[in-house]
């Protein structure tokens, strides 16, 4: 049973100019386990999609069911890391990633006690006491990992995580994402529009069109071997021959889409 | 706390300033280029106000205007607060009340105060409820706008860990709304202070404003000027004590000094 599944999910929004179709018709299925990346050029509803698994966002059409049961309201098997700074401001490192626990009815000392554990396990011990404005962007980043993953989400939803990152720290935290997965490989959908990050990261990579009606265009399993360290896995043959079909493919798409709204 | 070295050069310059406007107006007045009559003399000022507080005739005004001043400045705050999060969180009826709000929000309060007299008469009540009206609005506006200005993306994150509604508000709402609430409490002070004189000055038989009015009846200026200055120092003070409070409470914030771990 697929630990997500999508069947003709369709989002629209309303507008002043009538409104826009950001998803139409999108079918997608990930497997337990399964570290599914997603890539897309920009505004092609990959946010929309996260959300709509999230259950912040209610689809028009179409069905969704998380490890079979349909979804209803808020995703509370899933864990989600948003692209914006979206830690509490008011809070330091550690009741930020204590507020999960709290807002489950973990008493507060125990929440502390795991948030600080959670902490040293993403390389911020002592770091507690901080306030979000006194970290860096990659130790906020850090800390919104921790909170997420401190909860246990079955389903981990990461949306352009690492975009605002300097090309450093982004190795960085995607090889301890890595490795954090390994640990207990939870299904992952990771969004980005880096094809290169896509394919470092994921077991599998599923192209979406440009919107608007965007929808999934093609799917490769990406059989690299893992662990990996994405550093190392970008330097490998067999990276560059799968950046290069998913490259092809990605243009034919384009190409053909193209030519569809030429005739149109 | 500990003042770096620049902050007390500052501070010794604020007082040089200070000492330069009431020379200036010394020795304008003793030398009658300027009317004692009209702008009182500072040493009679300063007289006045030995005498006050010596003998201990303020207190019994200034422990009523305070009084006043202090009820308004609570009892405002709550409500501005209550409303604000209240209106910020059902846009229904934020919508609803919409107009009316504005309406009296544009309103001079001020043309209130006869009726506050007529209805709750000579005491501190009428007093205290036009400061109220004047500290609502203040407050009531800025928490609005904090509860609706919460970063779309912090409510959406702490949903997603599990926030219920009342966690929302504890959490998220509530803290966002409170810098809003200490921007306006600097405001709200001046404002509590106008309630209570503007009451004073319209119909009392005591307090700061009353006094005031007293000497102005006689023309007294240098009544007058202390009866300023014993305001304005008070209400430096409540506002130093609000400053204190914030700085306690909104720790989190960037550019806080004593934040301390950088």
């Amino acid at each position: 049973m697929p630990a997500v599944e999508l069947r003709g999910v369709t989002v629209s929004f309303a507008g002043a100019d009538g409104g826009h179709t950001a998803l139409r018709d999108v079918d997608l299925e990930v497997a337990p386990g399964e570290f599914l990346c997603i890539v897309g050029p920009t505004g092609c509803g990959k946010s929309t999609l996260l959300n709509v698994v999230a259950g912040l966002v209610t689809p028009d059409a179409g069905e969704v069911r998380i490890a079979g049961a349909p979804l209803a309201g808020l995703n509370r098997a899933a864990g989600y890391l948003f692209q914006a700074d979206a830690l509490l401001p008011w809070a330091s490192a550690r009741d930020n990633v204590a507020a999960g626990l709290v807002f489950r009815g973990v008493a507060r000392d125990e929440a502390r006690r795991r948030a600080e554990d959670w902490l040293a396990r993403v390389g911020l011990a002592g770091c507690g006491e901080r306030y979000p404005h006194q970290l860096s962007g990659g130790m906020k980043k850090r800390v919104a990992l921790a909170q997420t993953l401190v909860c246990d989400p079955k389903i981990l939803l990461m949306d352009e995580p690492f975009s605002a990152l300097d090309v450093q720290t982004r190795s960085l935290m995607e090889n301890e994402l890595l490795s954090l997965w390994a640990a207990d490989r939870k299904s992952v959908i990771f969004i980005t529009h880096d094809l290169e990050e896509a394919i470092a990261l994921g077991d599998r990579v599923v192209v979406m069109s440009a919107g608007p009606g965007s929808r999934p265009l093609a799917s490769h399993a990406i059989d690299l071997p893992r662990p990996r360290d994405v550093t190392e896995a970008r330097l490998a043959p067999r990276f560059l021959e799968l950046q290069r079909e998913l490259w092809h493919s990605l243009r034919d798409e384009v190409r053909k889409r193209q030519r569809a709204t030429e005739e149109a | 706390m500990r003042r770096a070295p620049a902050t007390r050069r500052l501070l010794a310059w604020q007082l040089g300033l200070l000492a330069v406007v009431v020379l200036c107006w010394y020795a304008l007045t003793e030398a009658g280029v300027l009317s004692p009559f009209f702008f009182g003399r500072p040493l009679v000022v300063a007289g006045k106000l030995v005498d006050w507080f010596g003998s201990g005739a303020i207190f019994a005004h200034l422990g009523v205007t305070l009084l006043e001043t202090l009820l308004a400045f609570v009892a405002g705050t709550l409500l501005g607060v209550g409303a604000g999060l209240w209106l910020g969180l059902s846009p229904f009826a934020a919508a609803l009340l919409d107009p009316y709000i504005k309406a009296v929000n544009a309103m001079p309060r001020v043309v209130l105060a006869p009726i506050f007299a007529m209805w709750f008469g000579l005491g501190i009540w009428s007093k205290v409820l036009l400061g109220i009206t004047l500290v609502f609005f203040i407050v009531f506006f800025n928490v609005y706008q904090g509860v609706k200005d919460v970063n779309p993306a912090i409510v959406d994150n702490a949903r997603m860990l599990g926030a219920s509604r009342r966690q929302l508000l504890r959490f998220v709402y509530w803290p966002s709304a409170l810098s809003w609430v200490f921007s306006s409490l600097h405001a709200a002070v001046g404002m509590a202070f106008v309630g209570a004189v503007v009451g004073e000055y319209l119909g009392s038989a005591k307090g700061v404003g009353y006094l005031i009015l007293q000497a102005e009846g006689s023309f007294d200026i240098d009544a007058v000027l202390a009866g300023i200055v014993v305001l304005t120092v008070c209400a430096l003070l409540l506002d130093h004590a609000v400053t204190r409070v914030e700085r306690r409470l909104l720790r989190w914030r960037p550019g806080q000094r004593d934040s301390g771990t950088h």
